[in-house]
C-alpha cells in the first residue's frame, strides 16, 4: 500500500521530531513533579504528607469530590435523557447553555458565585441573616465546582444516546417496533463506559480545580484549602519541596486517570473488533 | 501501449495471493480481470498500477521496464472502486488535480489547464457540472469525473478497479457501453477488474479468468464461451447442467436415460452443458434418449427459461428456449418431453473434451 | 417519512420521564448556571456605561488585553502545528511506545493548572533544568510573555491532537493512492488533498485551544510574574480586583472576557457547520 509520507527519511524525521517535543513539553513536568518531590529523600517526603495542614487540604477535597461528582452524575444523566429522547421547544439552547462551563474562565466562573453568595451578593445578604456562609467556606467551593465540572457526564452520553436514538428509530420504522428496542448487551456496556469515563473526567477535573475555587476559598489555612491551593501556598511560601509534594499527589491522580482513561479505550476497540 | 507481466508473484503472510502471473496486453486492448473475490485480480490490478510491490517478476510498458518505478512515474490513470474524488474541490479542481500537481517546468499555464479540463469534462459530458462538489453529484456522474480526472494526464495505461460494482443495473449498462465507446475513440490499453461475467464478457476484447491467485484462461469472451479451458471457467460463466453416468462403448446411461458420446473413455463420467445447449423434442432419437418433465417456465425476455426434471437427474436442468419453440412444442407445466443435448462438454485434470452432437 | 415522523412522536410519548427530567435539568441548570450569570448582570445594571468604559479601558487592563491575546494566539499557533503533527504521527505510523505517547496527549486535561503552574515556572525559572540553560542562550522564559504563552499552550495541547486524529484515521487510503497515482508528489498532495479534509478539525481544534487559553489562571500566574503592564493575564487582573475588594471593577472586565469566549464558541461552531455542508451536500 502506497501511503502518503510513508518515505523511510519522512517517517523517521517526523516521529524523532514529535517524541522529542513530546517528551521536552509533557514527560519531562511530569519528571520534574516527582523529582522536586524527592529532592529532600523520601524521609521529607512523609513528613510534608503528613503535615497537619496537608492532610486537612486533603479531606476537604475528598469531600468536594465526594459531592461533586454523584450530583453531577445525576445531573448528566438526566439532561442526557431529556436532550436526547424528547423534542421540546429550547432544546437547543439548553445544549449551548450546559456548554459554558467550559467556555468561561475559571476565574469569571468564581467570581460570579462570589457576586451572588458573597456578603454583598444577592443570595449572600440573605443567607447571612440565618447566619449561612456559603462563601470563603467549604459549600462554596463545593458549588463552584459542580459549576465547572458540569458538563463533562451529560457530553459523554449525549452523542452516545443521540446515536442509539437514531438506530431504534429506524428499527421501530423497519421492524415495527417501539421504545427501548436494539441489543442491550451492545447499548448497556457501551453506556456503562461513556458514565465512566464522564466520571473519570469531572473526578480529575473536581480534584484539581484551581482558579474558580482560589476566588471563593479565600484560602484559610487548614479550613478552606483544596489540594491546589495547598500547592500554591506552599509555592509562595518558597517551600518548594512541600509544594511538589502535595503536587506528586495530584500527578498521581493524573496518572492513574490517564490509566484508566487508556484502559477504557482499549476495551472498547476490543469490544468493537469483536461486534 | 502494450503491458507485458511476466512471472509476477505475490505472497501475504502465509497466503500466497497470486502465483506466478505471465500476461501479455497488446497496444490499445480492453482486458477484463475477471474472478470471485479472493481470486488475486485487484492484487494483480494494484501491482500493475505501483500501489502494490510484487515479491518478483516484472512488468514492462511498451519497452520500458517498470517494475521499480513509483507509482507517480508510471503514467497510469486509476479508477477507484468507489471513486475516491477528492470531496472539497470542484469537479474541474478534481480533473485539474493531475495537471497542478506537475513540476512547474511541466506544468501548462492556467488558460491550457482549462482548455484540457473542459475538453475532458465535455468527453464525460459533465462540463455543465463543473463547479459542482462530489457530493452534488449522482453515482454515474462520479464515475465520469473520476474517468476524466484519470485521463487527464494522458497515461499509456488505464486500470480500473470494480469500476461500475457501486452502480445500479441501468446506469451501469449505459456506462459500460459509453466506456466502450470512448475505448475505441481514443484507443488506450486498459485494464479492469470485475466480478461479474456479464460485465467482463460485454466490455472486453480479450478477458483474463482468475481463481486462487492463477490464471484460468485467457481468452476472447466467445472463445471463453464456446471453449472453456477447464471446468472452473466453464462453471463461473455461467449456469450449468450435469449429467453423470457410466460410459460403456461410446455411450452414457444413467437410470433411464441415455446419450450417445462418441471419443469419450469408458467409466464414470460427469458432462456438463449450458441451458442454450438443452435442446427439446416430442421424440427420442437413437443418439439421445433423456426423458423429462417441464417443471417451471419462466419467459424471461427474448427466450423462455425452463426447469426440466427427470428420475435421472439429481438436480434439475435449466434450459432455454425461443418462444417460436415454445410455442410450437406446446409447452406447458407437466409435459413430458425429450432433452436433445446439442453439445456435451468434459473436463478432467489434462483440460477440456467437447462431444458435439447431432441435434434431431 | 411522515410515518416514520409520526411513529417517532408517539413512541417518545411512550417514553417515561419527560416531566421529571425537564424538572430536575431546569432546576439544576437555573440554579447553577443561571443565577450565578445573572447575578453578573445585576452588578454591572449598578454601573453607568461612561464608569463601565471607564473600568474596561483602564491602561493596565488594557495591556493586560494584549499581552492575553498575544500569548493566546502563540499558544494556539503552536498547538496548531504541534497537534497536527502527533494526530499524523500517531496515526499514520507505528512506532515503539505508541501507546504511552499516545496516553500522555491527554496529561494536560487530567494534571491540575496550578500543578502544571508550579512545575513550568519551576523548570524554566532562571535555576531551573530548562531556564538555566535557554538563559545562557539569551532567552529568558519565566516572567516573560513567552513563558505564559508556553503554559497555555502546555494546558491546551489536547484540543487539536484530539479533534484532528479521528478524522485522519477515518480518512480512507484511496485518498492518498488517488492523489499519488496522478502523479503527486507527497508535499503537493499533503497541501492539496489531505490538509483540506482535515482543516475544519484542525481551526475547531485550534480555536478551542485559543478560547481555552484566553481564559486559562491556575497554569499562567505562576510563570508569568505579574508585571504590571508586562506579564499580568486578564484573568489575573479580575482576581486582583477581587481581592481589592473591587466587584464592580472585577464584573466589568469579566464581562469581557466572558463575551469574548462566548462569541468565539459560536463562530467556531457556525463556521464548522457551513464547512460540514460544503463537503456533505448537506447539514450533517
Amino acid at each position: 500500500m502506497i501511503r502518503i509520507g510513508d518515505a523511510p527519511g519522512v517517517r523517521r524525521l517526523l516521529i524523532g521530531v514529535a517524541l522529542v517535543l513530546t517528551a521536552l513539553f509533557l514527560l519531562l513536568p511530569l519528571v520534574a513533579i516527582f523529582a522536586q518531590a524527592l529532592m529532600g529523600g523520601i524521609d521529607l517526603y512523609w513528613q510534608n504528607l503528613s503535615d497537619r495542614y496537608t492532610l486537612a487540604a486533603i479531606g476537604l477535597t475528598l469531600l468536594v469530590t465526594l459531592l461533586t461528582v454523584p450530583i453531577n452524575l445525576v445531573f448528566g444523566i438526566f439532561l442526557a435523557w431529556l436532550v436526547t429522547r424528547f423534542s421540546f421547544p429550547g432544546r437547543r439552547l439548553l445544549q449551548t447553555l450546559i456548554d459554558i462551563p467550559f467556555a468561561v474562565s475559571p476565574v469569571v466562573a468564581g467570581l460570579v458565585y462570589l457576586l451572588l453568595y458573597g456578603r454583598n451578593g444577592w443570595l449572600g445578604g440573605w443567607l447571612d441573616g440565618y447566619d449561612i456562609q456559603i462563601m470563603f467556606a467549604w459549600p462554596g467551593i463545593v458549588l463552584v465546582t459542580i459549576f465547572v465540572t458540569c458538563p463533562f457526564v451529560a457530553r459523554e452520553l449525549i452523542p452516545l444516546m443521540q446515536a442509539q436514538g437514531a438506530r431504534e428509530e429506524e428499527a421501530a420504522v423497519t421492524l415495527g417496533a417501539s421504545g427501548w428496542g436494539g441489543d442491550l448487551r451492545v447499548t448497556l456496556p457501551a453506556l456503562a463506559h461513556a458514565l465512566l469515563y464522564g466520571v473519570i473526567l469531572t473526578n480529575a477535573r473536581a480534584v484539581g480545580e484551581f482558579g474558580a475555587v482560589s476566588v471563593v476559598a479565600g484560602a484559610i489555612r487548614g479550613q478552606t484549602n483544596t489540594l491546589p491551593l495547598q500547592v500554591e501556598q506552599l509555592y509562595q511560601d518558597y517551600n518548594t519541596v512541600g509544594a511538589f509534594t502535595s503536587a506528586s499527589l495530584l500527578a498521581l491522580l493524573a496518572l492513574l486517570t490517564l490509566a484508566a482513561k487508556a484502559a477504557l479505550e482499549w476495551r472498547a476497540a476490543r469490544r468493537e473488533s469483536l461486534a | 501501449m502494450s503491458i507485458r507481466i511476466s512471472q509476477i508473484d505475490k505472497t501475504y503472510g502465509t497466503t500466497r495471493a497470486l502465483a506466478p502471473i505471465d500476461l501479455d496486453i497488446r497496444d490499445g486492448e480492453l482486458i477484463g480481470l475477471l474472478g470471485p473475490s479472493g481470486s488475486g485480480k485487484t492484487t494483480l490490478l494494484r501491482i500493475v498500477a505501483g500501489l502494490e510491490q510484487a515479491d518478483g517478476g516484472s512488468i514492462h510498458f511498451g519497452e520500458r521496464e517498470v517494475t521499480q518505478v513509483h507509482v507517480r512515474e508510471r503514467r497510469i490513470g486509476f479508477v477507484f472502486q468507489h471513486y475516491a474524488l477528492f470531496r472539497h474541490m470542484s469537479v474541474f479542481e478534481n480533473v485539474a488535480f493531475g495537471l497542478r500537481a506537475l513540476p512547474r517546468r511541466q506544468r501548462p499555464s492556467n488558460g491550457e489547464i482549462r482548455t484540457r479540463v473542459m475538453q475532458l469534462l465535455e468527453m464525460v459530458r459533465l462540463a455543465a457540472f463543473a463547479e459542482r462538489f462530489p457530493a452534488q453529484l449522482s453515482g454515474g456522474q462520479q464515475q465520469r469525473v473520476a474517468l476524466a480526472r484519470a485521463l487527464a494526464l494522458k497515461p499509456d495505461v488505464l486500470l480500473l478497479d470494480e469500476p461500475f460494482g457501486a452502480l445500479d443495473a441501468k446506469v451501469r449498462q449505459e456506462l459500460r457501453r459509453w466506456l466502450r465507446h470512448l475505448h475505441e475513440e481514443l484507443g488506450f490499453t486498459s485494464l479492469f477488474v470485475t466480478h461479474d461475467q456479464e460485465e467482463a464478457l460485454e466490455l472486453s476484447d480479450r478477458v483474463v479468468v482468475m481463481s486462487n491467485g492463477r490464471v484460468e484462461q485467457i481468452a476472447t469472451p466467445d472463445t471463453l464461451y464456446r471453449e472453456p479451458a477447464n471446468r472452473f471457467v466453464f462453471e463461473f460463466l455461467g449456469d450449468v447442467n450435469r449429467l453423470e453416468g457410466d460410459v460403456i462403448e461410446g455411450r452414457l446411461t444413467c437410470g433411464n436415460a441415455s446419450v450417445s458420446v462418441p471419443g469419450v473413455e469408458p467409466g464414470r463420467r460427469e458432462l456438463l452443458l449450458r441451458p442454450h445447449e438443452v435442446h427439446l423434442a416430442e421424440r427420442a432419437i437413437p443418439a439421445a434418449h433423456l426423458p423429462v418433465t417441464v417443471a417451471s417456465i419462466v419467459p424471461v425476455g427474448a427466450e423462455v427459461r425452463l426447469e426440466l426434471e427427470a428420475d435421472w437427474l439429481e438436480e434439475p436442468w435449466l434450459a432455454s428456449v425461443s418462444h417460436a419453440e415454445f410455442e410450437r412444442l406446446g409447452i406447458t407445466r407437466g409435459r413430458r418431453l425429450f432433452a436433445l443435448p446439442s453439445r456435451l462438454h468434459g473436463f478432467d485434470a489434462a483440460g477440456a473434451q467437447n462431444v458435439a452432437l447431432p441435434v434431431g | 417519512m411522515i410515518a416514520a415522523t409520526l411513529r417517532r412522536q408517539a413512541s417518545r410519548r411512550v417514553l417515561p420521564g419527560f416531566g421529571l427530567s425537564l424538572g430536575v435539568t431546569l432546576t439544576f441548570v437555573s440554579l447553577i448556571l443561571l443565577l450565578p450569570l445573572t447575578s453578573l448582570v445585576g452588578q454591572l445594571s449598578q454601573l453607568s456605561l461612561s464608569q463601565y468604559w471607564f473600568l474596561i479601558s483602564d491602561p493596565r487592563i488594557l495591556a493586560s488585553y494584549r499581552v492575553t491575546l498575544l500569548a493566546a494566539a502563540v499558544a494556539a499557533l503552536f498547538n496548531a502545528a504541534f497537534g497536527l503533527l502527533m494526530a499524523w504521527v500517531l496515526v499514520r505510523y507505528e512506532f515503539p511506545g505508541k501507546r504511552l505517547v499516545d496516553a500522555l496527549m491527554d496529561l494536560p486535561f487530567a494534571l491540575p493548572t496550578a500543578v502544571a503552574g508550579v512545575t513550568l515556572a519551576t523548570l524554566y525559572s532562571s535555576q531551573g533544568w530548562v531556564g538555566r540553560w535557554l538563559e545562557t542562550l539569551g532567552l529568558p522564559i519565566a516572567y516573560t510573555w513567552v513563558g505564559i504563552a508556553l503554559a497555555m499552550a502546555f494546558t491546551s495541547i489536547p484540543f487539536v491532537v484530539r479533534t484532528v486524529q479521528p478524522i485522519l484515521e477515518d480518512l480512507p487510503s484511496e485518498v492518498d493512492e488517488a492523489a499519488v497515482t496522478l502523479g503527486a508528489r507527497d508535499g503537493h498532495a499533503f497541501r492539496r488533498v489531505i490538509l483540506p479534509h482535515l482543516w475544519p478539525a484542525l481551526v475547531t481544534g485550534t480555536g478551542l485551544a485559543f478560547v481555552r487559553s484566553l481564559g486559562e489562571f491556575g497554569a499562567v500566574i505562576f510563570i508569568a510574574g505579574g508585571k504590571p503592564f508586562e506579564t499580568e493575564i486578564t484573568s489575573l487582573m479580575i482576581f486582583v480586583k477581587l481581592q481589592e475588594y473591587d466587584y464592580a471593577g472585577a464584573a466589568a472586565v469579566a464581562s469581557i472576557v466572558l463575551a469574548t469566549s462566548l462569541v468565539l464558541l459560536l463562530v467556531i461552531n457556525l463556521w464548522q457547520g457551513r464547512f460540514i455542508r460544503r463537503l456533505h451536500g448537506r447539514e450533517a
